[in-house]
């Protein structure tokens, strides 16, 4: 093995945040390298520094033992360096082809578009890399696992020997994760060497050959997979010891608080999304909404919050049958929302914390008198919340966009949880969030329920819903599928459950799956 | 460890600093930033009345025979145009002293109110301005770009010059009703777009637009049938004394209490933006609508009420400028009201203290462009230039920022639209 990338002393300041802080790592040929932390630990700082788009203060990278500059995306792609970013870079209405050329097209006679040539080199990529992929496929038809592989093939095709995956496996299924892994691992095994950005920790103890740990923009170390646990790499990643078990008493079901018969939702593009769904929701218990998403569990969200208008059936909140009601009329029938996008809904991004915080109950007392705002009181009532939350913040009067993603998402869940709640709606509650802010706000929801509040856990997670629910309940192509008891849930069972196939079959496979998980991870 | 100590104090804010510390790094470039803007907006300007001036352009073909009388003349140019742009817009100053001074040894005004005449109609022509400026900033706040702040300011022209003429009331009530008038017409003409827009999602700036073609075309009718005054032009009689807004200085001054309804406009367009919950709602629905619908805002409700209050304070706009300087509407009496107070809010940022003081600025350039002309014979589209100038120092950040190396704040996020059909 011989090392192909190697970083020395790289060091970035912000104004007032040192990003990276003497940062050194290499990576061998044909080497998974995971990069581990927090987010604000300075693993995405660090990337992009080396993928060009930020210049260090200090430091040098070294390519095959050469050091070279990086100044622009354009230099890292010419050094063989790829990037995958979390949120895929692609055009829907084009097709594969087109994707992959964009920016590097192909031509015959300098104007046309040799889109053959181009699909035939896709066709090799997929078949040399394993990389299943139609070229001409259009990537709105596509499933999100394979609008992944064409952002893998995009980076191949550039000819890059060294990848960036940006938390690759935040949006795939467990099957899709697997898939993704065995790629990986052919990639591998063809020379070509990985950087595996990521907070979850069990993929990184099941792909990774070297695990380096960040910290507070420092490394905290480097570390082989079997040399750690899960533990381990979560103490050091967060600097003390994390519990990654939810304690949770067995649940006290008291009466029905939301009750869903046959509904019907369509989503904003007027494709009925949700088909006939029913469930109820009792005090004190999390029914827990798996599925992967683009499922319909948006839609139903939306309609149980008012956000968008029923086609049929019936919704009734404590009692109370709630009919293409207002969003504030549900509300204040004590419904607490954490949204699925936190930055499209839960929070007005620019706007100080302080106002963030009353963004539901800024019209009502003590917060307005009349329609004067009380500014103290909402001062006053920001700032106890952010103390009882742990929204670590400056101050209380710098907008919510500086604030990290888990913090963010604490102020939402401190703005929902300091009203009087008998419903409580999560959608997504600890997505991109990092392992502290998830052990937090999972205690949180854990306490929530045990107050008596019906929880209803909507997320694509499994090991959350798992962790976090008393009953699951799968949805695909907007229908539930099955409601179990998550003391009979296996992984396996749901994962098939999740990926379309009939209850009775997915029990039968389940077991064989099992093993074959088992292998993998 | 360090690392880990700084971590915990930053996780526990002690209270009472907390709510102490509002300041925010960099606030300074809030008001820096335009500042620079007009400042280079003023030097490229000298830039085009020097390349322009066919004496400095001569002088500069003799460049070798006379290098320094070249160089000298440029800067004359300079000097004498922007001197009488000075003079013009504020005043010269010698004569504000020589008034004075003739004020307390021989106790004569006369000269003192033509000394301070140039300010006063600076603040003349910044009336309209200022309200047709926040007409827009407040429609910038809510997220909706009224473009139709030319239409709405001259239906309440219209609106108040009808009830200034139509009606014969004592002051106290037909001055209010006037007012009112031109108010209530600029929101009815506001609320047509508005209403579209919340209903059916029609794009304001789309709709505004054509509702200022109506406008002109309607005024342009009403002139010369409805609302004509006995003679041969398309005016409308002039408005009854009652109605006028009155004048606090003898003439030539024109200065009058319209200038008071403006600043007491942007105190009240403050307080309901920052001070109370309508407030909270149109910034939230301003700068994130879905927040503001998940949150309980009613948004369609908000878009139609901003456009309304927007469009309010465009027709109070044209109604000072009926009741306190024209007392009758000609055809083409707005003449770029509307238009110029876009770019009013954009360099207030949108603030109703900013939206003041650029109005303020707007005024005395306009005001002083006529002396400069006159006095120095540099044609008055000159400070058009300057303007658009200005706008685009404004709109282009990044070309000051260059200019005077100032580094860009992290935070800074203006949000003027959000684009179209969303």
């Amino acid at each position: 093995m011989s090392t192909v990338l190697e970083l020395q002393g790289i060091t970035k300041s912000f104004p007032g945040v040192l990003a990276n802080d003497h940062i050194d790592l290499t990576l061998e040929q044909g080497e998974v390298h995971a990069l581990l932390g927090e987010n604000g630990a300075g693993k995405t700082t660090l990337m992009n520094i080396l993928y060009g788009l930020y210049k260090p203060d200090e430091g040098k990278i070294k390519i095959k033992g050469n050091e070279v500059e990086i100044h622009s995306p354009n230099d890292a792609i010419r050094q063989g360096i790829g990037m995958v970013h979390q949120h895929f870079m692609l055009v829907p209405v084009m097709t594969v082809t087109e994707n992959v050329m964009l920016g590097v097209e192909t031509t015959r006679a300098g104007v046309f578009l040799d889109r053959a040539a181009v699909a035939r080199k896709i066709r090799e990529i997929s078949e040399r890399y394993g990389l299943e992929v139609d070229p001409d496929a259009y990537i709105k038809d596509l499933p999100v696992g394979a609008q992944q592989r064409v952002e893998i093939i995009k980076v191949l095709y550039r000819e890059a020997d060294i990848l960036i995956l940006d938390e690759p496996t935040a949006v795939l299924t467990p099957q899709e994760v697997e898939g993704l892994f065995k790629i990986i691992k052919t990639l591998v095994e063809k020379g070509k060497s990985l950087i595996f950005i990521t907070h979850k920790l069990k993929e990184v103890l099941a792909i990774a050959d070297r695990i380096t740990v960040l910290r507070g923009g420092r490394v905290v170390g480097t570390v082989k997979p079997q040399e750690v646990t899960q533990e381990k790499l979560a103490s050091m990643m967060v600097g003390r010891e994390v519990s990654l078990v939810v304690k949770k008493q067995p649940a006290n079901p008291g009466e029905v608080v939301l009750e869903v018969k046959d509904l019907h939702v369509r989503d904003e593009r007027h494709n009925l999304t949700v088909r006939g769904v029913s469930f109820e929701v009792r005090a004190g218990e999390v029914l827990g909404i798996a599925g992967v998403q683009g499922n319909g569990q948006t839609e139903l969200v939306y309609a149980l919050t008012g956000l968008t208008p029923i086609v049929s059936g019936e919704i009734k909140i404590a009692g109370q049958t709630i009919h293409n009601t207002a969003p504030r009329q549900i509300l204040e029938r004590g419904v607490a929302h954490i949204p699925e996008d936190r930055q499209r809904h839960g929070l007005v991004l620019p706007f100080p914390i302080h106002d963030n915080m009353v963004l539901c109950t800024y019209y009502l007392p003590p917060f307005a008198n009349g329609m004067v705002l009380q500014e103290k009181v909402i001062a006053e009532n920001a700032a106890r919340l952010a103390e009882e939350f742990d929204v670590r913040t400056p101050s209380v009067f710098v907008p919510a966009s500086s604030l990290s993603g888990g913090n963010q998402q604490k102020v939402i869940v401190a703005r929902e949880f300091s009203r009087p709640i008998k419903l409580l709606i999560a959608s997504q509650p600890t997505r991109g969030l990092d392992v502290g802010s998830i052990e937090y706000i999972h205690s949180r929801i854990i306490q929530k329920r045990s107050e008596g509040t019906g929880v209803l856990l909507v997320s694509s997670e499994l090991d959350e819903i798992m962790a976090l629910s008393d009953r699951i309940a799968v949805m695909y192509k907007g229908q539930i599928v099955a409601i179990v008891p998550a003391s009979k849930a296996s992984k396996e069972y749901l994962g098939l459950l999740m990926a379309g196939i009939h209850p009775d079959e997915a029990a039968e496979k389940a077991v064989e799956a099992t093993e074959e998980v088992e292998r993998v991870f | 460890m360090s690392a880990k100590e700084t971590k915990t104090s930053k996780a526990k804010p002690r209270k009472e600093k907390d709510l102490q510390d509002k300041k925010r790094p960099g606030a300074w470039q809030v008001i820096a930033m335009p500042l620079l803007a007009v400042l280079t907006g003023l030097l490229v300007g000298a830039i085009v009345i020097v390349v322009t001036d066919a004496r400095v352009i001569a002088a500069y073909r003799n460049f070798f025979q006379d290098p320094l009388g070249a160089i000298g003349l440029t800067f004359q140019t300079i000097l004498v145009a922007y001197g009488a742009l000075f003079s013009g817009a504020l005043g010269s100053p010698e004569r504000i002293f020589l008034a004075f001074e003739r004020l307390f040894t021989t106790g004569e005004t006369d000269g003192l109110v033509r000394a301070f005449w140039p300010l006063s109609e600076s603040l003349v022509a910044a009336t309209p301005y200022m309200l047709a400026g926040l007409a827009v900033a407040i429609g910038f706040k809510a997220g909706l770009f009224n473009i139709g702040a030319e239409g709405q300011f001259l239906m309440g022209a219209l609106g108040s010059a009808w009830i200034g003429y139509t009606f014969h009331l004592p002051w106290y009530l037909h001055l209010p009703l006037a007012l009112l008038g031109g108010a209530v017409a600029g929101a009815l003409w506001a609320a047509v777009p508005g209403y579209l827009k919340a209903t059916t999602g029609a794009h304001e700036v789309v709709n505004t637009i054509m509702m200022n073609w109506i406008s002109f075309r309607l005024s342009d009718w009403l002139l010369n049938g409805p609302m004509k005054a006995t003679g041969y032009r398309p005016i409308t009689p002039v408005v009854d004394s009652t109605a006028t807004l009155p004048r606090f200085f003898p003439d030539p001054i024109r200065l009058n209490l319209g200038f008071i309804v403006a600043l007491a406009a942007a105190a009240l367009v403050y307080w309901l933006l920052f001070k109370t919950t309508f407030g909270f709602e149109v910034r939230a629905v301003g700068t994130n609508p879905d927040a503001s619908k998940y949150a309980g805002i009613n948004v369609p409700r908000n878009i139609v009420l901003v456009m309304m209050l927007s469009g309010a304070l465009a027709g109070l706009g044209g109604a000072t400028q009926v009741l306190g300087v024209d007392h009758w509407v000609g055809q083409g009496f707005s003449a770029g009201y509307g238009f110029d107070s876009i770019a009013i809010a954009l360099l207030g940022k949108s603030h109703p203290v900013g939206v003041i003081l650029s109005a303020l600025l707007w005024g005395a350039l306009r005001n002083g462009a006529t002396r400069m002309q006159s006095m120095a014979g540099i044609p008055i589209d000159i400070i058009s230039i300057i303007q658009g100038l200005v706008i685009v120092f404004i709109a282009a950040p990044v070309i000051i920022r260059w200019l005077y190396r100032i580094r860009t704040l992290e935070t800074e996020k203006v949000v003027l639209t959000r684009g179209w059909g969303k």
